[in-house]
Formats: C-alpha cells, structure tokens, sequence
C-alpha cells in the first residue's frame, strides 16, 4: 500500500499537467510540507510523549531564515560584518542546512524552559513561547512586521530548478522521503527506545537510570530542525514568509495532522496532512465557511476515531 | 510621572482583565484537570452579545445584562455537551477538541456579525474622565472596569471562604480526589464551575468592548496571555490567578511604554524603537520563562 | 562487621503536618536481604522513595557503596546500582515484552545518544536482554506487547528489569501486592534464587514470604526504626510485638 501511495505521488505531476490541473502541483507540493513538519511533531507527540502546541514556531524560523537571507542577498546589505561580512544567500545547498540549524537552536532553548514541566503546564508554555516568537516577528519591521517577507525567486540548488513548479515538488518529495528513512531509524535506535519509554512512563526511566530530561530535550530539538526544514521549503514555494506562519492556530492545524493520520506511526502524519489539507480545500469550494464545518468534524475525530486514519488502514494500534 | 500614573492604571486595568479571563479557567483547570482552549470563545461570546444588545436597546447595561448569562449559557452547553467527555482522556484530545470549537466559534460568528469588527461605545454616564488627584485626568470607563475587577475579587473571595458551595470548589482544585470522597454532586459541580468561569470570561469581553475592536478570533489573544496568568500563578489557584494577572498587565502595559525609551538612552533612536518594541511584545514571555526557572509550578501551586 | 552497603543515617521529612521519617536510622549489609516492615502509613514508601532519591530529605544522610548520595538525582543513583521495583507495576504497556528489559540493560551501557543502528540488532543490547528474559522465565512471550500479560507476569516483568542492570542493591517495594497465591509462590521462590547474589531491601505486607526470605528486618513505626534484628529477634521483641502486631489488629 506504501508502495503505491508512493507510485501515485511520483506520477502526479504529469498526470495533472495531462488533465490541466497544474495548480494540483503546487497543491500538492504544500501538501508534502505540512507532511514534513507533521512526520517531525509526531516524533515528539506520537513517540516521545510531549504534547507541544507551538511546533509552528520552529516551521516560521525556518521560512524567516530563508526570507532573511534571500532579503540581504537581493539588497547587498550585509546582515553581520562581524567576524565576516555575510550578505545573506539564496543557494539552498546553505539555506536549508541553516535554517535547520537555527530552527534546532530556538528549539534547544525554548525546550530547555518547558521541559522541566509536562502536562497542562507543557502544553500552554509551548503555545505562550510559540506566540512570543510570532509577536517578535511581528515586530521585525525591517522585514515587513505584519505584512511579512517577499521573496524575488525561489532559492538555486545546484542541477535542479526550483522555479519549475514540477522539480520543485519532486525535490519537496524527495526531502519528504528522505525525512521519513530518518526518522525510521531514529525511532528503532537506541535514542527512539529511550524516547518512547519516556512516554510510556517517565518515572520509571528515571529509576532506570536515564537522564529523562536530557533525551527529550534532544528529541524536542530534532524535531525543531525538522519543522525548520519545513518552513524552508515552504518560504521557498510560495516565495513569502510572514508571522502567520508560526501563528498558533498553525501550531493546532499541525497536531489535528498527526492525530488525524495516526500518532506514533510515521506515515500516519503524511496521510494526515494529505486529508486534512484536502478537505479543506474540497470544503472551501462549497462555501467560505467551512471552517463551521471543520471545528465539529475535529471533535468528533477526537471523540470517536482516535486511532487516526492510518489505524483504520492498517488495523494497527496507536 | 503623570505618565508613569496613568500607565500603571492601564497596567492595573489589562490586569484586571486578565484576572477575569483566568479565575475561572485555572479552576477549571484546577479541578477537572481539562484544558480549554475555547476559553477565548464565552469571552467573544460576551463581546458580541453585548455589543448587539446595546445596538438594539441603547443600553450598556441592558447589553452587559445579556451577555452574562449568555456567555454561562454557552459555557455549560459546551461543557454539557463536548468537554464532560473529555475529562477521562488525556491532554491532547482536550486540545484537540477544544480546538475544534475555537474554529467552529469564529467561523460562527463571522456567519452571523459578518467579517467587519463591530464597534461599541463606551456608555455616556463613563465616557468623561476622573481626575485621580489634581492635573491627573483618567477614562471613567477605564477605572469602572478597574472598579468591576476588584468587586468580582472579592465576591470570589466572599464565596470561596464563606459559602459551602465555593469551599467545595477550592478543595476540588487543590485535591481532587478529596471532592469524590466528600461525597459531592461532582457533575453538578463541574457544570457549575465552568459557568462561572465562562461568565467570568463573558464579562472580560464585555468590559473590553468599548476599549478593543469586537471581532472573530479576538478571544485567542486575551487566552494565551491568560494563560501565561495560569502558568505563572499555578493552576488551581484564583489567589495566584489574580497576583500573576496584575504582574503580567503592568509588565505588558509599562513595557510597551518604557522600553523604546529605556534604550534610547544608548542606542541611535530608530533602532531603540525597534529593540524596544521586539522585547516588550515578548517582556511577559520571558517574565514566564524566568519564573519557571525559580519555580517550575508557578507562584502559588495547588497540591496535587 | 563489615561497612553496610547502605547507611541511612538520622533521616527526617516531613509532609506538612505529618512526620513521614523520623530519625530513620538502619544499615543494609551487602549480600543479605534486608526487609522494612511496619504498619500501614508507618512511611515504607517514604523511605524507598528518598533511598531513590524521589523525594529529598529534610535532613539526614544515605550512603551508598562508600558514597554520600543524599542529594544525587534519581538516574545517577540507578546507576550507581540502585534498583527498584514500583508498588504499582510500573512496565512500559505499549513495548513489547522485550523492549521494556532492553530499556533495562541499556540504561548501564552509557548514553543512549545512538540515532541510526537498529537496537533490536544489537547483540549487545539483545544477548543481556535474552539472559534476563530467560531468568524471569517471560522468553516465550518475548515480543508480546507488556500490556497483554498478567499481573503476576507483570511484576515478574518488573524484578526482570530491575535485575537486568545488574544491580548492587535492589529496593523491592511491595512485590507481592495484588498477586494470587500462585504467583506469591513463583516470585518468592525467584527472590529467594537471587539471595546472596543480591542485596536486597524488602517492604512487603505478607509476613510469611517475610519472614522466611529475611536475614535481617526493620520494624518501622510513624517513620521511625524502632526495632531491627534478626527474624527470630525481631519475632521475640516486645516492643515490636505491642506496637506493631497490636496496629494491626485495630
């Protein structure tokens, strides 16, 4: 089933440029993203236990570094001359990479505050932080506060030309594959066992003799990079980044993914992302407020399904 | 030091908002151990109603009169009807659901009020200004609603230590399994607490009608500060609630104000506003996060 | 006689009003099984939980293996050799059967900070595993999730993980709570197979599997050492007779 899912992605593009649907393309690209960013929040949701609701923050720094940098590079306006005269850049070989870097490092340091708590506590100190970040980007008025971030062009990458809305997607698919070996062998490593043991029950890990707090925090940072990666790709597919990226209602929209699709399995999220995202664009052709629709269908996943799609697929248990 | 005055007044004021929002929620919190993030919604619910009303009727009143139940109305029907079943599943599906209800709330209202912010006035007899002392002038409507947090403070007060029913309320929040062995109607209970919470919140909205635009989504705002509130005062408890909402209203309040000037005093005035501006939007944040450090369950933890 | 392998020196905590540990005073000497009795709310838990290191002491010292651990966090106390077992079984349910004793044997083989071999692969990791597995007698229901097995299989589960990091002392908290006389049985005999292996600290309500497993017992009432000794001593002592055996019958 894997394998045709897969098939069926590789052969959208020229199917849909054969029927004339080419904006299905760069749908479909969006789509793969929110895949991206929901595979890394189930890596801390589904596996280690943590419920964060501000996973849209790390997706925003990853779009902010791109933007940045695109924005110094067009302007020829340093953003540091100390210890270099760094003029920002627009090669993905460097933008992506940095922008996992810097989304990891706001993880690294946002989860060193919220994970001395957990629960009720965890939950509302990662949305108070996520928030905190969206009101700092708000307040960056050299690149454009609320009205957020143009960028001229999508970022170069050596061979491929993300211009093309098709290589684009390939190469959102690529990464989206690539993710997902990753993050199979993480979370069937030793470090993954730890993680979901932490879940399972915290407490006895630590009578174990792991440093519990250590472990997620590391996991809460790999999980940053990964949304960061995310947010890169999508600055660059819609060549616009704005605060409304790490709003949190995002944050929800996110979670609602990874429950939707299944939690702690690592397709469950794609397939998440892949309905959610679809329903609401298929609601929206209906009328302008289908979110009307959509808050009640939430509760009633939550109530009656929660298993996630994935589980009913597959038959398999959360 | 006018200045400094009326903005500690209008630090007072947020705060007392804020403490509207969060004694109800961090009960709520407290004793079910649920998490609401449709909180934001009774709030908006407040707003509307009352804006509505006072349209139709010319009466602020009349319109605060309607909101009231309106919002406690709310509140129990979705307590009744979503979160009763929530309170045996874990965290995530409360945030989940009550997510649900935040989009199905907004998106509601911009079906019946339209996507427009409605404006509200402030009512005739609070719209002049109150001189505090001598060349001290101050928004009536400002120091009513300063006057309304303080009256709902101590009728807290009053009904936690002096009403059966509001000691039953507190013991939930700082012992849960010591309301079950006591006997109570928890069910009742619980509708009832997330009445008066969400009647709580229905003032907050009314109160900030006249200050803040009335429109969709303007309930996730006040929630996160709320719950910023809740995180630094520990959940469960309306004495931390109301200590940590003043503390974060004048952190926000004065600084917003201060700060740009603070660092012009050393740095090129362009880039002062910036600096300044990005750190007070985040000032109450790293207050939370500098709070936690010293005491993870916030200033006042309920025993659990 | 030897240095003890535990010392608990002049222990005290309280809870609000109530006085939990009172000057708790009682040495583990290494190679015996040592058991903590006393009647309910006598603080058998609050004893375990600071020789843990879950709850910190008002004042007091534990010393463990020649080192002052009264401060050290949990995790570093697990590995310094101090094992426990939870009064409510306490298994990872969602892992399997082997997961939740690989957990156990690769929290002693330094960080886990690995991100990419296989655990289930490393003979490291699964030769130990299978060892223990064998030992609590679980190898034919290796890859069954821990939520399918029984309580008794469960608190076998439990000892297993405990056990598999080798420990120097292990705490067993409670090990027969909730078990049929059949399981009583199993357990007490896989105890018993481990005495003089492994030191072990006993809070168990059943005094017969007391008594006979017990080189030494600490008779604990309101939190205070009022009486330690031999089984027969203990048996013989008055003082324990009236203020322990006579708590039991109100």
């Amino acid at each position: 089933m894997l394998g045709m899912g897969l098939v069926a992605l590789v052969a959208l593009p020229p199917a849909m440029n054969a029927l004339g649907e080419t904006y299905l393309v760069s749908l479909f690209s969006r789509i793969l993203i929110y895949a991206l960013v929901a595979v890394s929040l189930d890596l801390i949701l589904g596996y280690g236990g943590m419920v964060s609701l501000g996973h849209a923050a790390f997706f925003g720094i990853g779009g902010y570094v791109v933007g940045i940098l695109a924005f110094h590079s067009y302007e020829a306006e340093p953003l540091f001359t100390w210890p270099f005269i760094f003029e920002g850049t627009e090669n993905g070989l460097l933008t992506l990479p940095l922008a996992m870097l810097v989304s990891a490092f706001f993880a690294l340091i946002i989860g060193f505050f919220s994970l001395r708590t957990t629960g009720m506590h965890f939950i509302m100190i990662t949305l108070a932080f996520a928030q905190m970040l969206y009101y700092f980007s708000v307040s960056l008025e050299a690149y454009g506060g609320d009205d957020g971030l143009s960028l001229y062009a999508r970022n170069q990458l050596p061979g491929i030309n993300l211009g093309d809305d098709d290589s684009f997607y390939y190469l959102c698919l690529g990464i989206l594959v690539i993710y997902l070996y990753v993050s199979h062998r993480l979370v069937n490593s030793r470090f993954g066992r730890v993680i979901q043991g932490v879940r399972e029950n915290e407490r006895r890990m630590q009578a174990l003799g792991f440093a519990t707090y250590r472990y997620k925090l590391v996991c809460f940072t790999i999980a940053g990079a990964g949304a960061g990666l995310a947010g890169a790709l999508i600055a660059n597919q819609t060549e616009f980044v704005s605060p409304g990226l790490m709003h949190w209602t995002r944050s929800g929209e996110i979670l609602v993914m990874v429950l939707l699709g299944g939690m702690g399995t690592l397709f469950g999220p794609v397939l998440g992302a892949i309905v959610l995202l679809l329903l609401e664009e298929v609601l929206a052709i209906y009328t302008e407020h289908w979110m009307v629709l959509l808050g009640p269908f939430l509760v009633v996943v939550v109530l009656f399904a929660k298993r996630g799609l994935y589980g009913l697929l597959t038959g398999r248990k959360p | 030091m006018l200045l400094i005055l009326e903005q500690l007044m209008n630090g007072l004021q947020l705060g007392v908002m804020l403490f509207l929002m969060s004694a109800g929620l961090t009960l709520v919190f407290g004793i079910m151990q649920v998490i609401n993030l449709a909180h934001g919604s009774f709030y908006m619910v407040g707003a509307y109603t009352a804006a509505t009303v006072t349209q139709l009727t010319g009466s602020f009143l009349l319109g605060l009169l309607a909101a009231l139940p309106a919002a406690a109305a709310v509140g129990m029907l979705v307590e009744a009807v979503v979160l009763r079943r929530l309170y045996s599943r874990d965290h995530l599906d409360q945030v989940l659901a009550t997510f649900g209800l935040i989009l199905f709330f907004n998106e509601l209202t911009r079906m019946i009020w339209g996507r427009q912010p409605l404006f509200m006035d402030v009512p005739d007899w609070l719209s002049g200004t109150v001189e505090l002392f001598p060349g001290a002038p101050y928004p009536s409507y400002r120091l009513a609603v300063i006057g309304m947090g303080i009256l709902v403070a101590v009728f807290l007060y009053l009904l936690f230590t002096r009403t059966r029913l509001g000691m039953q309320i507190r013991a939930g929040a700082s012992n849960r399994e010591m309301i079950a062995a006591l006997g109570v109607n928890i069910r009742f209970l619980y509708t009832l607490v997330f009445g008066l919470g969400a009647m709580l919140a229905g003032l907050a909205g009314v109160m900030a009608g006249p200050i803040l635009a009335v429109e969709a989504g303007m309930g996730e705002e006040i929630l996160i500060l709320t719950f910023v509130v809740i995180v630094i005062g520990g959940i469960g408890s309306i004495r931390g609630a109301l200590i940590a909402a003043l503390l974060v209203g004048m952190v926000d309040t004065l600084g917003r104000v201060f700060l740009p000037g603070l660092f012009r005093l050393f740095l090129p005035v362009a880039e002062a506003d910036g600096i300044g501006a990005s750190l007070a939007s985040m000032s109450v944040y790293i207050l939370m996060a500098a709070i936690l450090v010293w005491r993870p369950r916030g200033l006042f933890p309920a025993q659990i | 006689m030897t240095e003890p392998l535990l010392q608990v020196t002049g222990l005290n905590r309280c809870f609000g009003a109530i006085q939990a540990s009172r000057d708790l005073s009682f040495g583990i000497v290494a190679g015996e099984i040592h058991a903590l009795i006393g009647p309910n709310g006598a603080g058998k838990t609050t004893a375990i939980n600071q020789l843990t290191g879950e709850i910190e002491p008002d004042s007091g010292s534990i010393v463990f293996d020649g080192r002052d651990i009264t401060r050290l966090p949990v995790h570093k106390r697990a590995l310094m050799g101090l094992a426990r077992s939870f009064q409510i079984t306490a298994v990872f349910e969602h892992l399997t059967i082997e997961e939740n004793l690989a957990l156990a044997v690769q929290a002693h083989m330094g960080h886990s900070y690995r991100f990419w071999a296989r655990a289930d692969r490393d003979l490291r990791l699964t030769r130990p595993t299978r060892d223990t597995l064998r030992l609590v007698g679980l190898e034919e229901r290796a890859s069954a999730p821990a939520s399918s097995l029984s309580h008794g299989e469960k608190r076998q589960l439990e000892v297993g993980m405990a056990l598999a990091g080798q420990p120097k002392l292990l705490l067993l908290d409670e090990p027969m709570a909730g078990m049929g006389p059949g399981g009583t049985v199993e357990l007490s005999n896989l105890i018993g197979e481990l005495k003089g292996r492994i030191t072990m600290l006993l809070v168990e309500h059943d005094m017969d599997v007391v008594f006979s497993l017990a080189d030494r017992i600490t008779v604990l009432v309101y939190g205070e050492a009022v009486a330690t000794g031999t089984p027969e001593q203990i048996r013989a002592n008055p003082l324990v007779r009236q203020a322990y055996l006579g708590e039991e019958h109100d």
